[in-house]
């Protein structure tokens, strides 16, 4: 337990490293998926976005729980708090994403099929 | 004792505030508060970048063409490399960051102030590197045109190949002179004058067979629409008005202008909290050197301090991917 008083500790160390890895190669992944740009994943569309994207955005959600969990020590936090900061953000962003996404996509649609033109 | 643990004589009493249900301190707590509101200012502009991506979602600028440089290797094609370098630099210095929280657990004050050196100079490597693409972006590359409609028009040859305005452009004599604070009135200057003129541009783009219109419209395939000779012509002459050369908050040689300013925005936003976070990282450390923590028999402050630094990584993460990324 990271909160008590400072003097029965073991090392994390080796647990800091493996992270580092992890997250390293997470990137890694990512870098190289973003400059190959493999066609069937370009191509293949999951609920109206790219397959490619939807794996860019789930890697990033592993490395943000690795770096929450492991760096900032939530695993080792009491459930209440943990909770209290996990869920706050995801509820309150998830709504934040959905409510914005959707009308960019409408003013996208309203640009597109309106009498108006946009490029001139 | 200290300015950090607060003795309130409530201890152990359920009622009078001096137990801690949640098991951590007053100084952890505020900086879980901090964190989980400066999250959701964050999110509120990739939210925001998002909305605006989405309502120009056929015409979005390709990242890995906007942030193609690389240092010592001029004029290569190498998109995203910089930016893993910069992520792999943040995220080293979490790394050591974590490691100096370690070693404070263990009250190892020298261990503390080698690792909180490392991450100092993890914090101020990674803000030159954003300075740097800071410039690369504001100069630009290869310039382009602007419509009538306040879009673009680049260059390309007949393989695809972008080219620069410098290599489209007839000089030509020209009349018009930039506006010094000399020949006015009330002493005010004009704006720089581009270096081409749109009459260069279109009297060159006429002479060479070989360069096409590039514009803004994603294709099927995620690439811009280049445009046949004819139509390419056609555009030129019916629309471009002005030359933009780089990127400012109002004009951007690579798309719509709402791209160049969330750019500014949100990575300045996030160099804000790295320059922060090293200021902050700077004071803790020196606190460190002096022995504060040592004499107070926790290194809790260099783990509050920590929680931040690893805080500024994780929103580097996620712009990363909507920016550079998805």
């Amino acid at each position: 337990m990271a909160h008590e008083t400072a003097h029965h500790h073991e090392s994390n160390t080796k647990r800091i490293w493996i992270v580092f890895a992890i997250l390293s190669v997470l990137t890694i992944v990512e870098v190289i998926l973003g400059i190959v740009k493999p066609g069937f994943l370009v191509h293949t569309d999951l609920f109206s976005m790219k397959l490619l994207n939807w794996i860019f955005i789930i890697l990033t959600i592993f490395k943000a729980y690795y770096i929450a969990w492991a760096f900032m020590h939530l695993e080792g936090e009491k459930k209440g708090l943990r909770r209290a900061i996990v869920w706050t953000g995801v509820f309150l962003i998830s709504y934040l994403i959905f409510i914005l996404l959707t009308e960019g996509d409408y003013v996208y649609e309203v640009f597109k099929s309106n009498h108006v033109a946009w490029d001139f | 004792m200290d300015a950090t643990v607060v003795r309130t004589g409530t201890e152990g009493k359920s009622w009078g505030g001096g137990n801690e249900p949640l098991k951590a301190s007053y100084g952890k707590m505020m900086m879980w508060f901090f964190i989980v509101s400066d999250a959701l200012t964050f999110s509120g502009f990739l939210a925001a970048y998002g909305f605006s991506r989405f309502k120009f979602i056929d015409s979005w600028p390709i990242a890995d063409e906007v942030f193609n440089h690389f240092p010592f290797l001029h004029g290569v094609d190498a998109p995203m490399y910089y930016v893993a370098l910069m992520t792999f630099i943040l995220i080293f210095s979490s790394v050591t960051m974590v490691l100096a929280v370690d070693a404070g657990h263990q009250m190892k004050k020298g261990k503390v102030i080698f690792y909180m050196f490392l991450t100092i100079i993890g914090g101020l490597i990674f803000l030159g590197s954003q300075a740097w693409e800071w410039k690369n972006f504001i100069t630009g590359t290869y310039g382009a045109v602007s419509t009538k409609g306040g879009n673009i028009l680049q260059f390309v040859d007949n393989e695809g190949h972008r080219v620069a305005l410098a290599d489209v452009a007839q000089v030509m004599p020209t009349e018009r002179v930039p506006h010094t604070r000399e020949s006015g009135i009330w002493f005010e200057e004009g704006a720089a004058l581009p270096t081409y003129t749109i009459e260069e541009i279109k009297a060159g783009f006429a002479a060479n067979e070989n360069i096409l219109v590039r514009t803004q419209a994603l294709t099927e395939e995620g690439e811009k629409t280049i445009l046949s000779r004819q139509e390419s012509l056609k555009k030129l002459d019916a629309e471009a008005v002005g030359v933009i050369e780089g990127a400012n908050l109002t004009q951007n040689e690579y798309g719509p202008p709402l791209f160049a300013d969330f750019f500014f925005f949100i990575t300045g936003f996030h160099g804000f909290h790295v320059f922060s976070g090293v200021l902050i990282n700077i004071i803790i450390f020196f606190n460190v050197v002096i022995g504060t923590y040592e004499r107070r028999g926790s290194y809790e402050m260099v783990e509050k301090v920590g929680l931040y630094w690893h805080f500024v990584d994780l929103v580097w993460v996620f712009v990363f991917t909507f920016f550079y990324l998805v």
